[in-house]
């Protein structure tokens, strides 16, 4: 058979040594355990802690495996570890922007429906009354945040397009194959957006929270009126989210993506 | 003032953060290290001011690269760390002659009390607001000197500095042992935990010094807490230190509490509500302390009335180190959620006794309503509702001194992320809850501070408002349940008390 990629037999040996011991090692611990040169098993170590597969312990400076944590295996992350690594950044960008900021994960309880939960919310800053909707599902393809998560994750995308697309407004979007090729140019983009989908007179921009190696976590977003969140240009007054708020968007994802690499 | 940021320096319990706030009051990055946490024995509590300082160099530098700025952007420096933890180091070599004792240690507990007993105690009171607890930095400084060998001769030559974690950290700041422009310096915040204080005219009482039996010569000079604090020589090479603030009282300023009755509750590893009492300082009759809540240079100060409480967040991180119930502490909230209420259990976590309104210190943890119904989801729940009911004795007690209900509770710190603590919170106090839009209200206030007085900002009215609240929670319980729950709770605190035998 083909020689396999010892790099990645290695990384399995790591993580399964890891997940066996009852606590965490240290690099030299785990060099000798497995046979490797110190340096090659800190290269590999380094690679799996990026990868979000081990955490370094911040003051001892051992390892651990988070495989069996979070789930990371599946790709499913904690929520509120999720929220925990998005907070400080979504109160900044809730700040910034002046809108209400949402991170969302994909709610795939149900084998025939896939919803986006509102896992974090922030209040737009203003003195209006606002209820906190944390822990609440909106329908997935109506709303930058959902459409974030569902360009993604294909078997989301999949099970999205089969069901039925229930509309919300004149806007939202209920043919599969439009809802299609709005997927994959949010993939060319990197970013999402609705006008009037989930309800009159809002819009949204949301970005996926994609970790090394791709794995989308999580999206994040803002929404608000939709004469704030967008701006008309061009001969035919087209409607496109202000470029501004897209880069605070971006931003932000990005940040919480840097909070991942961070030891625990 | 051109610089487009101020830095704050938070060196708290668990970890060093350094934070970099714009004009507008935004975070912009954040960096952090944690510290080990030392239990040489039952009871005490310790932290090692070398690697804290070398943690707050890295943060400081970690937080300017993440924010892809220059040091020279930096126009201020803010300084706000956990209070009452005591250092003394060597002025000579600027090492540390011990660990630091922390605010949690229980070793002086035993001083104290017989403090308390003794005849001096109310003239302590008198002076200071406070009764003697072994929480107060003072009586730490004479355990020092009276364990460590030839600490006390050096103590009398002038070789040894003593302060809170403020005044190592701006101590190292200005120089240290090789700088010439080192400053020993305290702000009033942190001077007014000390027993040493007085806290009418701001200055050491050389009663109380004498009381202890500690020189002058070992102790910071008490600045205003919004103050020139020198320049920074190898951290930001040059830049101002505007501001010294206690944790808390960072946290009052950054909520923008500069009236009297305003209050703020910051939920991290203790937990802390305080409330501004304007120039005047009140004496507790209800186990609460008086303190100063701020000091601008030139003015008077202003008081605050403060309730602590000792474990909140410890208790979640126990949870993960000490029980391994948990990997992360964001955990507590996916495993308290795995079970609808708490199962009949209660926990009660004085691991250091309880403190305020309590105030036993031989009181210690206890798990109660234990049956084999009870899995670690309840717990996890009694562990949430814990820091629930204890704001609430706090809250009690408050109205009880100063005769304010409040309507509404304020609150910030790490904790606030939990979304189930905060319904839990809302529903134990019967009040609405509301967050404010920056969790890191301590960094802030420490930033606000120092950027007034090297005037980034003008005047408090141009401090960037933050009064809109990120997230708001509102009771949903049926009044008859929660006072039932509560009078579980308090069963459960009353099964705790009186437990350590000296």
């Amino acid at each position: 058979m083909p020689g396999s990629v010892q790099s990645i037999e290695r990384a399995a040996a790591i993580i399964r040594l890891l997940s066996q011991s009852s606590r965490p090692l240290g690099v030299v611990q785990i060099a000798n355990s497995l046979g490797l040169a110190k340096g090659t098993a800190h290269g590999l170590l380094k690679t799996l802690q990026k990868v979000g597969f081990v955490n370094q312990d911040a003051t001892t400076g051992k390892y651990n495996s988070l495989l069996d944590t979070q789930g990371v295996a599946t790709g499913h992350v904690d929520p509120h570890e999720l929220r925990a690594r998005s907070i400080n950044y979504a109160d900044s960008l809730a700040s910034r922007t002046g809108e209400a900021v949402r991170v969302g994960v994909l709610n795939e309880q149900s084998p025939r429906e896939v919803l986006v939960r509102t896992v974090h919310h922030v209040f737009r800053p203003d003195r209006s009354s606002q209820t906190l909707e944390i822990g609440t599902d909106a329908e997935v393809h109506a709303c930058a945040l959902g459409k974030a998560l569902l360009a993604y994750n294909a078997g989301a995308a999949i099970i999205t397009a089969t069901g039925p697309l229930a509309r919300r407004t004149a806007c939202t979007i209920i043919d599969a194959p439009e809802l299609a090729r709005s997927l994959a140019d949010i993939r060319a983009k990197g970013w999402a957006a609705d006008f009037e989908e989930l309800s009159i007179g809002q819009a949204g921009i949301a970005a996926p929270i994609r970790l090394a190696g791709g794995l989308v976590v999580g999206a994040i977003g803002i929404s608000g009126e939709l004469d704030r969140i967008t701006s008309r240009s061009g001969q035919h007054a087209t409607v496109a989210p202000k470029k501004a708020l897209v880069a605070e968007v971006l931003q932000t994802a990005g940040h919480i993506v840097a909070e991942f690499g961070e030891p625990a | 003032m051109s610089g487009r940021y101020v830095a704050a320096i938070d060196q708290g319990t668990t970890s060093t953060r350094c934070i970099l706030f714009d004009r507008q009051g935004r975070l912009v990055s954040i960096a952090q290290r944690e510290h080990r946490q030392s239990f040489p024995r039952p009871g005490w509590v310790e932290h090692d001011g070398l690697e804290i300082w070398h943690n707050t160099i890295q943060v400081v530098d970690s937080a300017v690269r993440k924010a892809s700025a220059d040091y020279r952007q930096i126009s201020a420096l803010g300084v706000t760390n956990q209070r009452e933890t005591t250092i003394m180091w060597d002025r000579g070599s600027g090492l540390p002659v011990a660990p630091a004792i922390t605010w949690q240690d229980t070793r002086t507990n035993a001083t104290a009390q017989e403090l308390r007993t003794s005849p001096f105690a109310q003239r302590v009171h008198q002076l200071t607001g406070l009764q003697p607890e072994g929480y107060y930095a003072s009586l730490r400084l004479r355990w020092l000197l009276d364990h460590i060998p030839g600490l006390q001769a050096k103590a009398d030559r002038g070789e040894v500095l003593a302060g809170t974690m403020d005044s190592w950290l701006i101590w190292n700041l200005t120089g240290g042992a090789t700088g010439a422009e080192t400053r020993h310096v305290t702000d009033v915040t942190n001077a007014s935990r000390t027993l040493l204080m007085d806290i009418d005219t701001c200055q050491w009482h050389p009663e109380l010094l004498s009381g202890l039996d500690l020189p002058l010569s070992i102790l910071p000079e008490i600045r205003p807490s919004l103050d020139n604090y020198g320049h920074t020589s190898d951290v930001l090479p040059g830049t101002p230190i505007g501001a010294v603030l206690g944790d808390q009282q960072a946290a009052l300023f950054g909520q923008h509490c500069f009236q009297s009755g305003q209050a703020k509750c910051t939920l991290g590893s203790g937990s802390f509500l305080l409330m501004n009492t304007g120039v005047q300082p009140i004496r507790s009759q209800s186990g609460l302390i008086s303190t100063v809540g701020y000091q601008i240079r030139g003015q008077d100060p202003v008081y605050a009335h403060e309730g602590s409480i000792a474990v909140t967040g410890s208790l979640v991180q126990w949870l993960r180190d000490g029980l391994g119930l948990i990997k992360t502490p964001a955990e507590i909230e996916t495993l308290a959620m795995t079970v609808p209420d708490n199962g009949g259990c209660y926990l009660v976590p004085a691991f250091a006794g309880l403190f305020a309104p309590h105030w036993q210190s031989e009181a210690r943890g206890v798990v109660v309503g234990l049956t084999g119904f009870i899995n670690k989801g309840h717990i996890a729940r009694a562990a949430l509702e814990a820091t629930a009911w204890q704001i609430r004795e706090v809250i009690d007690a408050m109205t009880a001194d100063t005769g304010i209900v409040p309507t509404q509770l304020r609150v910030d710190g790490g904790m606030t992320a939990n979304n189930l603590l905060m319904q839990i919170l809302a529903d134990a106090l019967g009040i609405e809850v509301t967050r404010a839009m920056v969790p890191e209200t301590v960094a802030l206030g420490a930033a606000y501070a120092a950027g007034l007085t090297t005037g980034l900002w003008a005047d408090r009215a141009a401090l960037p408002s933050n009064t809109h609240p990120a997230g708001r929670w509102t009771p949903h319980q049926d009044p008859t349940y929660r006072e039932t729950q509560h009078r579980q709770w308090r069963r459960a605190v009353q099964r705790a008390l009186d437990w350590n035998e000296t």
